[in-house]
């Protein structure tokens, strides 16, 4: 599947589009199929996303796994602060992103 | 340590300003990204992986205890807690949001502190000896003409759009402690047969892609011709350097194709007019400037004694301790690299407590060193034992002072948008492997970069280890035998890359070797350049 | 919104602006547009005869033209120096200070922006082409 992320103007977080909007959460994000060029170029356009891009991904029953590691890091947050990531009490964060 | 006169000040509240400006412009979309990109990196503005990321100057590394209580503040009120200490002697915050980022400049500016060209295609943060002004093998304090420099680069208007960044490095004696042949511009403060002051101009070193160390371009450039001379360097660049390939930009690639002779026979042609412009500042600015460095009032009759019955605070001592120019004084270093930490990051509260032990034991002055770490410059030796104990209760006090466990490492892919491999994992896997034994193994200068860019400065380790990505997974590669000291050289890659775990084996098998092959006193390096490259790629991969 | 901004009491300059190659090729012309790669001092001996002196800069990453305005006023060059091309608001300062007094931007300038921009830094470090005093000269007299 094809998923859209990019990152909040204002903040700087990490967001998915989930179809509606951008959410904070991969798990949240749709498949964007082919439309992912026009949906980028139509919300930066409208700031509500920053250097967004499309990326390959694994559908799975927990919800989408981004195919690179370098973005299920930024899903997740630095694997070396467990306690910065998104969901601290997640235990299976670091096998999910190695 | 320098002080801003209002004319200082007014160019640094004009700066936030005008940045607070530009980010109301990108926020109210008049500046595309593309527009706003530059300029938010001649601030130091990053977009990384998890966030905005900002890097604070800290000119030449120096700076007091009021400066380091703000980085603290900074990073309780804007970051997560803490802050990561860069091999450019600044500081950068992970986790910034781009509409803070006036608020936090107006913080900074308080205390004479910007993140003014941190990043961006202009003249960066000049660094220096982090001994500056304390070392007693310097021929002067080196700093005054890091400033002097800092000024006239400072919104220098012809050199904004560089084709590349550009890095300066000052250093004032024989032993090289600031990596300074590995710079664009690399200089060291020398005097004549005459006893005048002036420069060694090295041209054309640097890391990344395409490593160089610089050739000597000016054996002595008198100080009165410093900054003219800097300038033409500068001009010849921004005219021919090249901009048609991001990798091939540096001035050390025009350095490498039109050759040493021929950049500086336009250099010194260049020069020849730029000096009849008038842009050098008279001595007095330079006596203005000198006079802020002037040496504390050390007290007389301190004796050189040391109580060194406590075991952990001897070892401490022959590992942190340099020798201070000043009787009864010592340099202490305070390492950033706890066994199996994150080289290079402090937490708010430990930066608070380096700020107040400046304050009480090093006459309210610290500095970053390009190695992450920070030293306190003068310290009692009296007051060297007190010291070592609140340090140690707050885990600063890790004896690894230029051991192998004192390794400099990039962010890596855990926060930099660029990199292709975590580094730091590979860090605190190295740091806990090799702990026991770092003392019988000595110095040993080991470099992580986690892509091509070297951050981490790979090239310049004794050991360097370069993360690459291969087909979707990390890969690690092994260097051996670069220097980023007055002997400078860079390593060579040993061959085929291993996995996070296959580098650290390989890393034991090379200092199995070294340790079963080294003569009394050699370092790493020197047994290295002794029996050579291939005894140790046989060892490594059989 | 404005789509050319000139900062000299002249009256504007009419001809218009030929190539370098043209200009060397014993033109008579008065005016001329220096590209990004091309060499500003090839200029210097007919700088008397000039009026208009265009520079392009096809990006505003590329910072040659910066060194080619400072060259030219270096060289006593008294006529319109003008920016051409991806010309933006933040550029106008160090473009000013290296001698540029006429800028004609690809996409329209807001002049506000400009005067803000322009007059937002009561102080440099360096001395340039716009005769501002550096600080260290206010600092020594």
């Amino acid at each position: 599947m094809k998923i859209a992320t990019g990152n909040d103007l204002a903040t700087g977080d990490v967001v998915w589009w989930d179809g509606e909007g951008w959410s904070r959460h991969v798990e949240e994000a749709v498949d964007v199929g082919d439309h992912g060029a026009a949906l980028i170029a139509r919300e930066d356009a409208a700031r509500r996303v920053n250097a967004a891009y499309v990326i390959d991904a694994e559908a799975t029953p927990q919800g989408p796994r981004p195919a690179h590691i370098k973005d299920r890091i930024r899903a997740r947050g630095p694997t070396v602060r467990a306690d910065l990531n998104i969901a601290p009490a997640d235990t299976a964060a670091g096998s999910w992103v190695i | 340590m320098y002080k801003y006169d209002t004319y200082d000040q007014s160019i640094v509240d004009a700066r936030v300003e005008e940045f607070r400006d530009q980010v109301a412009r990108r926020m109210a979309g008049e500046l595309t990204e593309d527009q706003f990109k530059p300029l938010r990196l001649m601030n130091g503005l990053y977009l990384q992986l998890h966030a905005y990321m900002l890097r604070v100057a800290v000119p030449y590394g120096t700076l007091d205890s009021r400066q380091m209580h703000m980085l603290a503040h900074i990073a309780r009120k804007y970051d997560k807690g803490y802050g990561h200490f860069t091999t450019r002697q600044n500081i950068q915050y992970n986790w910034i949001e781009l509409k803070d980022a006036g608020d936090i400049l107006a913080d900074l500016a308080t205390v004479e502190m910007h993140a003014i060209q941190t990043s961006g295609n202009c003249i960066r943060n000049t660094t220096s000896d982090q001994y500056a002004g304390a070392a007693a093998d310097e021929v002067a304090d080196p700093r005054p003409w890091a400033e002097l420099l800092r000024q006239w680069s400072t919104f220098h208007p012809e050199f904004t759009y560089l084709p590349r960044k550009f890095k300066v490095a000052i250093i004032a004696s024989d032993e090289d402690r600031a990596a300074m042949r590995l710079h664009d511009i690399g200089l060291q403060l020398t005097q004549n047969e005459a006893g005048e002051t002036g420069f060694k101009v090295y041209v054309g070193g640097g890391m990344g892609r395409t490593p160089m160390v610089a050739p000597l371009i000016r054996d002595f450039l008198p100080a009165a011709d410093y900054l003219s001379y800097l300038e033409a360097c500068l001009r010849v660049y921004n005219r021919y350097g090249r901009r048609d390939n991001i990798y091939k930009a540096r001035i050390k690639i025009l350095v490498h194709e039109i050759g040493a002779d021929e950049y500086r026979r336009q250099v010194e042609e260049e020069f020849l007019h730029v000096k009849t412009l008038g842009i050098d500042p008279p001595a007095e600015e330079f006596e203005r400037i000198n006079a802020f460095f002037a040496q504390p009032a050390w007290e007389q009759g301190l004796s050189d004694e040391l109580d060194l019955s406590d075991p952990d605070f001897k070892l401490w001592v022959d590992q942190n301790v340099f020798a201070h120019k000043a009787p009864g004084y010592a340099i202490a270093t305070i390492s950033l690299k706890p066994i199996g930490g994150i080289p290079g990051d402090a937490s708010a509260d430990q930066i608070d407590l380096m700020a107040d032990l400046a304050e009480t034991y090093s006459f309210d002055e610290l500095r970053v060193t390009h190695s992450q770490n920070i030293v306190l410059p003068h310290v009692r030796k009296a007051d060297l034992y007190t010291l070592w104990q609140k340090l140690d209760a707050a885990g600063l006090a890790t004896a690894n002072l230029d051991l192998i466990s004192d390794m400099i490492a990039c962010p890596g892919l855990d926060y930099c948008s660029l990199a292709n491999a975590r580094s730091i994992p590979v860090a605190q896997k190295i740091s806990q492997r090799f702990a026991d034994r770092e003392a019988d193994l000595g110095e040993l200068k080991l470099k992580i970069s986690g892509c091509i860019n070297a951050c981490g400065h790979h090239h310049a380790g004794h050991i360097g280890i370069l993360g690459v990505d291969r087909k979707g997974t990390e890969n690690y590669q092994l260097l051996l035998g670069g220097s980023g000291a007055e002997d400078a050289s860079l390593g060579r890659i040993t061959g085929p890359g291993f996995d996070e775990d296959g580098i650290v084996d390989a890393i034991e098998r090379t200092l199995d070797r070294y340790v079963a092959t080294r003569e009394p006193g050699e370092r790493f390096l020197d047994t290295y350049r002794r029996v050579g490259f291939e005894t140790f790629k046989e060892a490594i991969y059989g | 919104m404005v789509e050319g901004l000139r900062y000299r009491d002249d009256a504007a300059h009419e001809e218009p602006a030929v190539t370098l190659d043209a200009f060397l090729d014993q033109s008579n012309a008065t005016a001329v547009r220096l590209e990004s790669d091309e060499d500003a001092r090839k200029l210097l001996p007919f700088l008397d005869r000039l009026a208009l002196i265009e520079v392009a800069f096809p990006a505003f990453r590329d910072g040659r033209g910066y060194s080619a305005g400072r060259i030219l006023r270096e060289a006593g060059y008294t006529g319109e120096l003008r920016a051409a091309g991806d010309v933006l608001v933040d550029q106008i300062l160090p473009m000013r200070r290296c001698g540029f007094d006429a800028f004609a931007p690809d996409k329209p300038l807001d002049p506000a922006a400009v005067e803000r921009a322009l007059g937002r830094y009561s102080n440099v470090y360096q001395k340039a082409a716009d005769g501002r005093a550096p600080a260290w000269k206010l600092r020594h007299g």
